[in-house]
């Protein structure tokens, strides 16, 4: 006897489709603020950092150089700014001037393209796929990373090393910045603390990063057997729940250290001393 | 103190369907199933919902309320305010057998191409040994009450019918990662992860992770250290080279 009841088994031959509801999404919340917001966020860094990279000036008063132009690599930067006087790179090629920026700035850009954290963000704003969750994409096909050129944010790990190399050069930079203009040591000025932050952002940021979680410990199975990894892998996991906070933080350090090396360096300001 | 809610639910055989009105008392405590199962009782007594232990631990529950993939049996009404217009749908991934009962096979199936648990050859039930520090990380996984909200709301798969044959799904991966993590299991699931069962789709926007009723961290504990596993085996030319060279000891550290 068949009724308005009857369901079919979901064994059954039958063929079924998705519900057909019609509209995009039924959230009724503002989903579309934080793709917004990301966006603003995001070309703001990128107008004001291509800006920046392209000026080739006002990155460097002693003793402060803008991370954006450290390590200062062409034959161009005044020796005062360059890593022990090595400057492999010409400052004119073709023709063409080139920013010392444009040396170096490829690896803590891949180290941001590639992050775990980033690609959520860019995905959802940028891309929209999705903008949101439960919110369709207007995208027909959709591949993932699967094929080139999404599949190279595999590579994330390598860039993850560079910045360590990084990391590293920026914290000797906020470390020699204790030094007055004329190179006296033991002095220290706004411009020291502003380095210095911005290195233990970039320290936070790096060290929280997902890759460093497996690199320590994530790739092992048996955690008994390495307890000295375990330790840091533990400890790293437990900071990287705040990855995406030392992402967005440390991406503004970046830019505001770049902007007081560049208000001192233009005469603008004057870079005041505590000692 | 009661009020009368409005209520969109979803109502429909098969795909074709529509969302029908209801105005339903709603009392202090209440939950969105007890609404759904107040308005079957006095208005719609046809109304399909699969429902088992109302307590947030079978999984049965899964809908779509106001847009969100949700338990309705964990989603308060006092979450809404007196005046909005609730809107329960089936999930939106799977096929609808009526109302807002959908067809999960898809999950099954999927779970099925993921090769068992393979202890070391010999090694019996009753023999497996471990340390809690090798197994603790994955028990996180074991929360999971296969609710298949995460399923439901990755975007590879809900928003691109034709990418369920090439990728199964969170849930599944990170059954995947459990497997690959357990120090017990034999079986190299990197490039089965990745090949077979399409890691590369997750592009980490962690809409699993949010919609997770369990809490369980999928995204960061499980897929992206699945990928960076992958990683190590497949884009790493250095461990590559390390391992043929025998500079680099087993994955199976």
């Amino acid at each position: 006897m068949s009724s308005s009841l009857d369901i079919p088994p979901a064994s059954s031959a039958v063929t079924r489709t998705k519900a057909k509801i019609g509209v995009r999404t039924l959230r009724t919340d503002k989903w579309w603020v934080m793709p917004l917001v990301t966006v603003i966020v995001l070309v703001s860094f990128i107008a004001y950092s291509t800006w920046r990279a392209f000026m080739n000036k006002y990155y460097f008063s002693e003793p402060l150089i803008s991370p954006f132009y450290s390590p200062c690599l062409s034959d161009a930067c005044p020796p005062e700014a360059t890593l022990f006087g090595w400057t492999p790179f010409p400052s004119n090629m073709l023709g063409f001037t080139i920013s010392p920026a444009l040396f170096i700035l490829v690896f803590p850009l891949g180290f941001r393209l590639t992050c775990y954290y980033y690609r959520k963000a860019y995905f959802r704003s940028f891309w929209q796929s999705p903008p949101a969750c439960a919110v369709a994409e207007p995208h027909k096909k959709y591949t993932g990373e699967t094929r080139f050129p999404l599949i190279l944010n595999n590579s994330h790990r390598w860039f993850f090393y560079a910045g360590l190399v990084f990391n590293v050069i920026l914290t000797y930079d906020a470390l020699i910045a204790f030094r007055n203009a004329d190179g006296a040591w033991g002095h220290m000025s706004v411009g020291t603390l502003v380095l210095l932050a911005n290195a233990a952002f970039l320290w936070m940021y790096s060290l929280s990063c997902h890759s460093c979680r497996h690199a320590m410990g994530g790739r092992l199975k048996h955690f008994s057997k390495h307890p000295v990894r375990y330790k840091a892998w533990t400890w790293i996991s437990k900071i990287n729940p705040h990855h995406p906070r030392f992402a967005w933080i440390s991406l503004f350090g970046v830019a505001l250290a770049d902007f007081y090396v560049y208000l001192v360096a233009s005469d603008t300001i004057t870079n005041f001393y505590f000692f | 103190m009661g009020y009368k809610a409005k209520f969109k639910i979803w109502r429909g055989d098969n795909g074709d369907g529509e969302l029908v009105d209801y105005a339903v008392e709603v009392n202090e405590g209440e939950v969105v199933l007890d609404v759904l199962h107040r308005v079957q009782a006095e208005q719609a007594n046809d109304l399909a919902i699969r429902w088992n232990c109302k307590a947030g631990k079978c999984g049965s529950c899964s809908a779509e309320v106001n847009g969100k993939p949700r338990l309705m049996c964990m989603t308060r009404m006092n979450t809404f305010e007196e005046t909005d217009t609730i809107t329960v749908t089936p999930l939106r991934a799977f096929p609808v057998i009526r109302d807002l009962v959908t067809d999960v096979s898809f999950n099954y199936e999927k779970a099925r191409e993921v090769p068992a648990f393979s202890p070391p050859v010999g090694l019996k039930p009753g023999e497996f040994r471990m340390e809690q520090d090798d197994v603790q990380r994955s028990q996180e996984f074991r929360k999971c009450i296969e609710c298949f909200l995460c399923q439901n709301t990755c975007h590879a798969v809900r928003d691109h019918e034709e990418n369920k044959q090439y990728f199964a799904g969170p849930r599944v991966l990170m059954r995947v990662a459990e497997l690959d993590m357990h120090p017990l299991d034999t079986l190299d699931r990197k490039k089965t992860a990745q090949d077979d069962l399409g890691l590369g789709y997750c592009n980490i926007t962690k809409c699993c992770t949010e919609v997770c009723p369990e809490h369980i961290k999928i995204t960061d504990n499980a897929l992206i250290p699945l990928k960076e596993r992958v990683a190590d085996v497949k884009y790493d030319p250095v461990r590559w080279l390390g391992s043929k060279i025998g500079v680099r000891k087993s994955d199976n550290a």
